[in-house]
């Protein structure tokens, strides 16, 4: 049987207290901490942790450059936690005083309660030593994190649009990962300005659909969606083919990555799989940035394209997740044949890439076919082969 | 453009021999690049200009050389502009008036999002929709020929009753030789499960080469197997001998100047065309305000008056106010002498794919649209004009496709009421943008538009199954309302070279 639940739900199940026990051939869509990735700080914390941790081994993953960034591993935009990192943040804003940070709560979703700032005065009740501040500190529920606001995103049409991609995961240990085929890119109603002006303007900031399908504009055809080809097409056509496949590697790595960041502190509950909504920013150097990770990407349609994208994700995932739609048993190996996969593509899968060394046979054609790539691995001690270095 | 001063200057030196002068000259050319930019320039005269005619014939032969095909033209144009006058008095908006300064202003500052905008656009309709053109067509009768009450094997069952010559399969199996099943074709042999070793890295190879060496009759030649995606928008600007030069920017802000000065009644169509079509689609939504861009300025680009000398068409003539009849005071109207019909703004949309850039996406569609897309929606007897398309569409599915065309036609659906749509727009708007983009590298490769109706015929062929089995003229349309899935080459190919005739 396979147990759709809300996150909610998925607390009840796996709290010590409900002394709940999950059968053999009881599956469910969610792993029990998936907030180590889809929750805003938690997700940052892990992946600083993962970049620390490779440093400190040495790996060549870690690298940096001239400036002390991290060549391979720069993908989320500098980020604090608030209250909490309120110091070292002002102490970041100080050094670039007119740029723009976005402060998000960490426990919401669908752009609420998201607003941008320009001034410290904005977040002032965050501050730690305030004496306004409403705050109990260790309240999770209050706390919010606060990024760097990327104000040069690629633009197409003159409008800004972020990804959101599909990621399926079927086990963390070993990592098997799969990517749906066909994300696609919202973009937001209005003409993008990073005038200071429009900072309020949710319009022109906001991708997300629960709050662009409230603008005027918005259209109930296309709902402001193009699927991820039709991006690729764009891009190949007016900046090349190289540098469109660069940016479609960097966005698979990036993906991985994050999971490798976090797998060592999920609970590996072998009746979980998940299906996460990946948000990812491109900006105009073409450079992916991983925005958040979502446990519950909407499952809504807001248009008729859209339920059938919907539907055959969910029909997809439950192929790879159950094989051969049998009863579930929780002790299979979680390798699903090629036949079922769908619409989804192998992204990463942890045993295949260690298993051999010469694996190039999995990859056909460059950005098109994932497969697991060059040698990467768990220890990351062996070179990496990719195909952007 | 310096170089080109220093080289003249040095002619002037004494080294110049008068007797090697011509060979000089030859030799500097070839080795400034210019040679290759005049052959490129021949070329694209060659492409558009119809062949040299009959020295007494007039200049109404090269427009159209049968009469009654310009009569028609002729009647279906004052039909045009009568509709567009009677939109004009019921609203009470002049075709044309000077801005005032503030909303010059407000329109420069809003130059870049035009689609914000939401004027009141309620009370216009498009002049004409493809379906009043279509009927126009249908009556199109040729009074010196006699058809014969009798039915006979040769009797043309479709709409179009004129007798136009149109090629046959074998005929176009010659035409279309390179698209043929032994020949390596983008949009088919670089598929995912075939290895870019057998023909798509080579392909590459040669496209770049091509652009390297700038030449247009190569690139025309090399695109007829399609184009790979990064190398489009070059290989199409070389092909249309586009080069964005200094001039042609200036050109286009011109242009841009005039569309803040003065408003046109077009505009409006214009607008409305985008907002009804363009901004319903999954594609070419995101590109909205660009379009506004290019078709605001290409109303006035008086130079697109040129294109009539040998279009069959003739641009609408209007009187400033209160002289009408008064020829001193007769203007083009709108300046380009193109009235824009439902589904306009169709054409210009698939280019955004390509060129982000306005001066240049402009100056391709506008070359686009005098070299091709203009026989789409004028009365001519041109193979590539849409009488001859729709002739040889209904041809080609009564000759190979005889039970599923008398069937069809019997239920009151007759083939080419659905097709017709596609064909006017080449297709822009039913296929996925990057099949559309194939097809319409082999329309510049072969310099024809005789693709879309081949295309047109293949895709019945392809739904024939399930179209046999409607009875009714909606029932045909649902099963055909689809083509977004379709892959264009491989059914172009299946039907010119592996059916069975």
């Amino acid at each position: 049987m396979i147990n759709w639940m809300s996150v909610q739900t998925i607390r009840n199940v796996f709290s010590v207290e409900t002394g709940y026990r999950l059968s053999d051939d009881q599956i469910v869509n969610h792993f029990p901490n998936h907030y180590e990735l889809t929750r805003k700080d938690l997700m940052v914390k892990n992946i600083k942790r993962y970049r620390k941790e490779l440093e400190k081994e040495g790996s060549p993953l870690a690298e940096k450059d001239e400036n002390g960034k991290y060549l391979y591993l720069d993908f989320v935009p500098v980020t604090y936690m608030l209250p909490a990192d309120y110091n070292l943040f002002v102490e970041e804003f100080r050094k670039s005083p007119s740029s723009t940070w976005i402060m998000k709560p960490c426990g919401k979703a669908q752009g609420k309660g998201i607003f941008l700032i320009n001034k410290l005065s904005q977040i002032k009740k965050w501050s730690r030593d305030s004496k306004t501040s409403s705050f109990v500190s260790q309240s999770t529920k209050e706390a919010y994190v606060i990024s760097l606001y990327i104000n040069n995103p690629l633009l197409i049409g003159g409008r800004k649009f972020d990804l959101r991609l599909y990621v399926l995961v079927s086990t963390y240990r070993p990592l098997r990962c799969y990517m749906y085929k066909l994300g696609f890119c919202r973009f937001c109603t209005v003409k993008y300005t990073p005038s200071t002006s429009e900072l309020d303007n949710m319009f022109v900031h906001l991708t997300n659909v629960a709050i662009q399908k409230h603008g005027e504009d918005y259209n109930h055809i296309h709902g402001g969606k193009w699927t991820v080809n039709n991006l690729r097409l764009y891009l190949e056509s007016t900046r090349g083919k190289e540098v469109t496949s660069k940016l479609f590697d960097e966005i698979h790595w990036i993906i991985v990555q994050s999971l490798k960041a976090v797998a060592p502190v999920m609970n590996n509950d072998k009746h979980c799989f998940e299906c996460y909504g990946y948000d990812i920013i491109i900006d105009d150097k073409l450079k992916p940035w991983l925005i958040e990770v979502n446990a519950s990407p909407s499952l809504t349609s807001s248009t008729a394209n859209d339920r059938i994208l919907k539907y055959n994700l969910i029909n997809d995932t439950l192929n790879i997740a159950v094989p051969n739609g049998e009863i579930p048993d929780c002790k299979w190996n979680k390798s699903p044949p090629k036949e079922v996969l769908g619409n989804y593509e192998i992204l990463y899968d942890e045993e295949l890439a260690q298993g051999d060394g010469a694996d190039r046979e999995l990859r056909s054609r460059p950005g098109q076919s994932l497969g697991p790539k060059g040698g990467r691995s768990r220890d990351s001690g062996r070179t990496v082969l990719t195909t952007w270095k | 453009m310096s170089y080109k001063w220093n080289h003249v200057a040095s002619l002037q030196r004494p080294e110049i021999k008068l007797e090697s002068l011509k060979e000089d000259i030859k030799e500097y050319f070839k080795i400034s690049g210019w040679e290759k930019k005049l052959q490129n320039a021949v070329y694209s005269e060659l492409s558009v200009f119809p062949s040299p005619s009959h020295p007494a014939a007039p200049p109404e032969h090269l427009k159209e050389p049968l009469v009654y095909m310009r009569k028609a033209q002729g009647s279906w144009e004052k039909r045009i502009l009568k509709s567009l006058n009677s939109m004009c008095t019921e609203l009470s908006i002049p075709l044309a008036r000077k801005r005032p300064v503030g909303e010059q202003k407000e329109l420069l500052n809003k130059w870049n999002e035009m689609g914000t905008d939401e004027p009141d656009l309620s009370l216009f309709r498009p002049v004409y929709a493809p379906k009043d053109f279509l009927e126009v067509l249908i009556n199109l009768r040729n009074p010196n020929y006699e058809n014969g009450d009798s039915l006979s094997f040769r009797t043309h069952l479709g709409l179009i009753q004129v007798p136009l010559k149109v090629k046959d399969i074998p005929e176009l199996k010659e035409f279309f030789v390179e698209l043929g099943l032994t020949t390596g074709q983008l949009g088919i042999d670089d598929s995912t499960q075939v290895p870019p070793e057998l023909f798509e890295n080579e392909h590459v190879r040669i496209g770049q080469k091509v652009l390297a060496e700038q030449d247009s009759a190569a690139a025309q030649q090399y695109i007829r197997q399609g184009s790979p995606t990064a190398l489009r928008a070059e290989l199409w600007a070389l092909i249309l001998n586009i080069s964005s030069q200094p001039e042609d920017i200036l050109y286009y802000e011109q242009l841009k100047t005039n569309v803040i000065q003065h408003d046109l009644l077009v505009d409006s169509l214009i607008y409305k065309d985008v907002k009804l079509t363009a901004s319903n689609d999954d594609y070419y939504f995101v590109f909205e305000d660009y379009l506004y861009q290019v078709l605001l300025c290409f109303s006035r680009d008086t130079s697109v008056l040129g294109h009539f000398a040998y279009n069959s068409a003739s641009p609408p003539k209007s009187y400033i106010r209160g002289k009408l009849g008064l020829e001193e005071y007769a203007v083009f109207y709108p300046p380009n002498g193109v009235i824009p019909f439902h589904g306009f703004s169709m054409y210009v949309a698939p280019l955004c794919f390509l060129y982000h850039e306005p001066s240049k996406l402009y100056q391709i569609f506008r070359e686009m649209y005098v070299r091709f897309f203009f026989r789409l929606h004028s009365i001519s007897s041109h193979p590539s004009g849409i009488v001859s398309l729709c002739l040889l569409f209904e041809t080609l599915l009564q000759t190979y496709l005889p039970q599923l065309f008398y069937h069809l036609r019997e239920i009151g659906a007759q083939p080419l009421r659905i097709s017709f749509k596609w064909m006017v727009r080449a297709f822009s708007g039913y296929l996925a943008t990057d099949q559309l983009l194939l097809l319409w590298d082999r329309i510049l490769g072969y310099n024809s538009l005789e693709i879309l109706a081949v295309l047109a015929a293949a895709v019945f062929a392809f739904r024939a199954v399930n179209l046999m089995e409607v009875t009714s003229l909606a029932a045909a349309e649902a099963v055909l309302a689809d083509l977004s899935t379709l892959k264009v080459m491989p059914l172009l190919q299946i039907f010119l070279f592996a059916t069975v005739t």
